[in-house]
């Protein structure tokens, strides 16, 4: 990435600075920040900005993962291997613990996206963070597209879209009175594609289920399930091996993988640069019950 | 590629949401779940098109209400450029989203309907990207298909806002006929107006030249945070993180820290990649110097012969933000400006501005939600900044309640003593 002669930056560098200017910002204005880290695609590029925002001094926070307990295995031994390479404290916030003990019940039809919230915010307020950085991004869904960089969570974590502060130049405002938090989300102007090209360029190492590779899946409403042991085909769905690869990484039992042949870098951008179908509308059983899915689960603590 | 970073007004009929979705559409970044689910939506609601609106508007109230509440980013790129639009409601919270859109905005993009022409709303949005200093200004005279692609209306109106605009301060004002339902002149020249001979709307959003609105003269690098690693291999390691807010900083030049006035020499600029040559606007760095001086959080390191101003006291031009309070004289809050946090007092208001007439009423005695005044402020430490016009990193700020903590204002310093 050679920067062009009249001192202009290319998009990927200034989205770069960006979120290293967030990231500064957060440790020097917050005592307990953390970084939520499920090794998905979005986490890892966060991480790594994490990591050349304090070069050389370690990453100064701990990262989090809530744990759905509905993983996938590539993904899990990857957030491990990362944690371990960056001497990072990794706190596991645990779905299938808060069911074990009664503090969460899970729906009938066993997904477990929307008890996820109540297990997030609990840990946090167990662990007194104060700012969480997340990787969501604005193209992902028009709540977010409304969202701040720093956006205000009041005492029980919610987001009141009506009532946000007004975010002027790179000035942050950090004030929070005890009990409230704020998330802070350094890729808010990232899209997948700019995501895709950074991991190129940083030569990023991602979990293998990113690129195409064989699997057994099976069609449910129009997307590709793989079989899981959170995610079994009914009796009327057929399986089959098809190539495929995953454009997002969630919950296993919602998120559904896509039909590709791009087992390299270069051929997931190509894909990305032409595919007609947003990322979250491939692969997302919980976003599509209603036009306003996310911002109702934003409303409640969600991410 | 590059960034342009655009804020786009207008109010709810004059076709803003259209020629957002033609852009989007036409650089094929709305994808076709998204098409399908606006359709239905469209549909149940009995919508007599598919209301491209429902792209953008994704609040539950925004929809219940047909209205946009906030500042929605949108992306797309082409392949020579990235664009982030920040697409402001014309209509409630104007100036609040505007002034907020505008503030990181290379570029603003007006729509004024031709059938109308100018309006007060064209004109307040004109002064409000002038009073943010966003460097270029595009008006799109939209609708031109309803008045049969007249190039005498077309004349007339950029004739009216030519005159109008020459009152403000617009570096580079640009005027374009469009349809934004028929695709006139917005990604290709239209042949429906042989008599216009300029670029299309998406070329000059590709073209524009944003490079040189950078101050790369002054040199300003505000502190923002100490590297101390805590470990053998880097045990005397001190480094000095920030975004360059101006000017140009390489290895072995001199250097003065403010508000200390200690100097000393860069011993290198780099980054988690290495040393980098020359450090400009706005990459985030890591300064070392070669004197053991101090240095923390709100410092302002710039060169000796090229100093911000060293002030407690300011004059700016506010814009008020906040619905449960007011500016009075006396009030007190809290200032954030670069990395710097001090506390400020309001010491005198001097006027408010309607933005509409541009008359300054001297006898205003508080500025409520959207209104715009010049106050003159006393701040609990000094503050290292430049005129707004010279620098909108070092010249910006937001002021903040103490008790509720909101953000209540956004400031433009224009003079320091």
């Amino acid at each position: 990435m050679t920067d062009r002669p009249d001192y202009q930056l290319s998009q990927l560098r200034v989205l770069e600075a960006e979120a290293i200017h967030i990231m500064r910002e957060v440790v020097a204005e917050f005592e307990r920040p953390v970084l939520l880290f499920s090794g998905g695609k979005d986490s890892i590029v966060m991480l790594k900005l994490a990591e050349k925002a304090f070069h050389p001094a370690r990453i100064p926070f701990p990262v989090m993962h809530v744990d759905t307990g509905h993983n996938f295995e590539e993904v899990l031994a990857f957030r491990d291997y990362r944690v371990e390479q960056l001497h990072l404290q990794i706190i596991v916030a645990s779905v299938q613990e808060a069911i074990d003990n009664g503090s969460v019940s899970q729906p009938p039809d066993g997904t477990r996206n929307r008890i996820q919230t109540p297990v997030l915010l609990e840990a946090l307020d167990k662990h007194r963070f104060t700012a969480i950085f997340g990787g969501a991004r604005r193209d992902e869904d028009k709540a977010r597209a409304k969202e701040r960089v720093f956006s205000f969570r009041d005492e029980f974590g919610q987001w009141d879209p009506k009532n946000q502060r007004p975010e002027l130049w790179n000035l942050f405002n950090a004030r929070i009175h005890l009990g409230e938090s704020i998330r802070v989300f350094p890729l808010s102007n990232w899209t997948e594609l700019d995501i895709w090209q950074y991991i190129k360029e940083e030569e990023i190492e991602l979990p293998s289920i990113y690129y195409a590779h064989n699997r057994e899946v099976f069609d449910r409403n129009g997307m590709l399930y793989a079989v899981h042991e959170v995610c079994r085909p009914k009796p009327h769905e057929s399986v089959s091996v098809q190539r495929v690869r995953y454009r997002t990484v969630g919950d296993a039992s919602l998120t559904a993988a896509v039909l590709s042949d791009a087992d390299t870098v270069d051929k997931v951008i190509d894909e990305v640069a032409t595919t007609r179908i947003t990322e979250r509308g491939a692969t997302r059983g919980d976003d599509k019950f209603s036009e306003a899915s996310m911002e109702d689960r934003k409303r409640e603590g969600y991410f | 590629m590059d960034i342009l970073r655009f804020a786009t007004a207008g109010s709810v009929d004059d076709g803003k949401s259209t020629l957002i979705g033609r852009l989007l559409y036409d650089t094929k970044t709305v994808f076709e779940d998204q098409i399908d689910a606006v359709t239905r939506v469209s549909k149940e609601r009995g919508d007599e098109h598919v209301n491209l609106a429902l792209l953008t508007d994704g609040l539950r109230a925004e929809r219940e209400q047909g209205i946009t509440i906030d500042v929605a980013y949108r992306y797309f790129a082409t392949p020579r450029r990235k664009f982030i639009i920040a697409d402001t409601p014309g209509h409630i919270q104007y100036t609040r989203n505007m002034v907020t859109g505008a503030s990181t905005a290379d570029l603003a993009l007006v729509l004024v309907d031709a059938r109308k022409g100018i309006v007060e709303q064209s004109r307040r949005h004109a002064f409000l990207a002038s009073l943010l200093q966003v460097p270029h200004l595009v008006l799109c005279v939209n609708k031109m298909d309803l008045v049969d692609y007249s190039e005498e209306v077309f004349e007339a109106i950029k004739a009216e806002f030519t005159t109008f605009a020459s009152k403000l301060r617009i570096p580079d004002l640009t005027i374009l006929p469009v349809s934004a339902l028929a695709g006139d002149n917005v990604v290709t020249r239209s042949a429906n107006m042989p008599w216009y001979e300029g670029p299309s709307l998406l070329h000059h959003l590709e073209n524009v030249h944003v490079a040189s609105d950078r101050n790369l003269i002054d040199v300003r690098f505000p502190v923002q945070y100490v590297i101390r690693p805590q470990s053998d291999a880097w045990h005397d390691y001190r480094g000095y993180a920030g975004q360059v807010a101006g000017g140009t900083l390489k290895k072995g030049d001199e250097v003065m820290v403010l508000p200390s006035g200690f100097t000393s020499k860069i011993l290198a600029v780099e980054t988690a990649d290495g040393e980098v040559d020359e450090a400009y606007p706005p990459m985030s760095v890591t300064v070392r110097l070669e004197d053991d001086i101090d240095v923390s959080r709100g410092d302002m390191i710039c060169r000796p012969q090229n100093r911000p101003m060293v002030a407690q006291d300011l004059n700016a031009m506010i814009c008020w933000m906040d619905e449960s309070a007011q500016l009075k004289v006396g009030g007190k809050y809290a200032i954030k400006h670069t990395t710097r946090s001090a506390r400020t007092i309001v010491k005198e208001l001097s006027y408010r501005l309607d933005v509409n007439t541009l008359h300054r009423d001297e006898d205003a005695k508080a500025l409520g939600l959207n209104d715009i005044g010049r106050v003159r402020l006393r701040t609990t430490v000094p503050l290292m900044c430049d005129d707004y016009s010279r620098n909108r990193s070092t010249g910006g700020f937001i002021l903040i309640d103490e008790a509720t903590n909101r953000t209540v204002a956004a400031g433009m310093i224009t003079e320091a003593s």
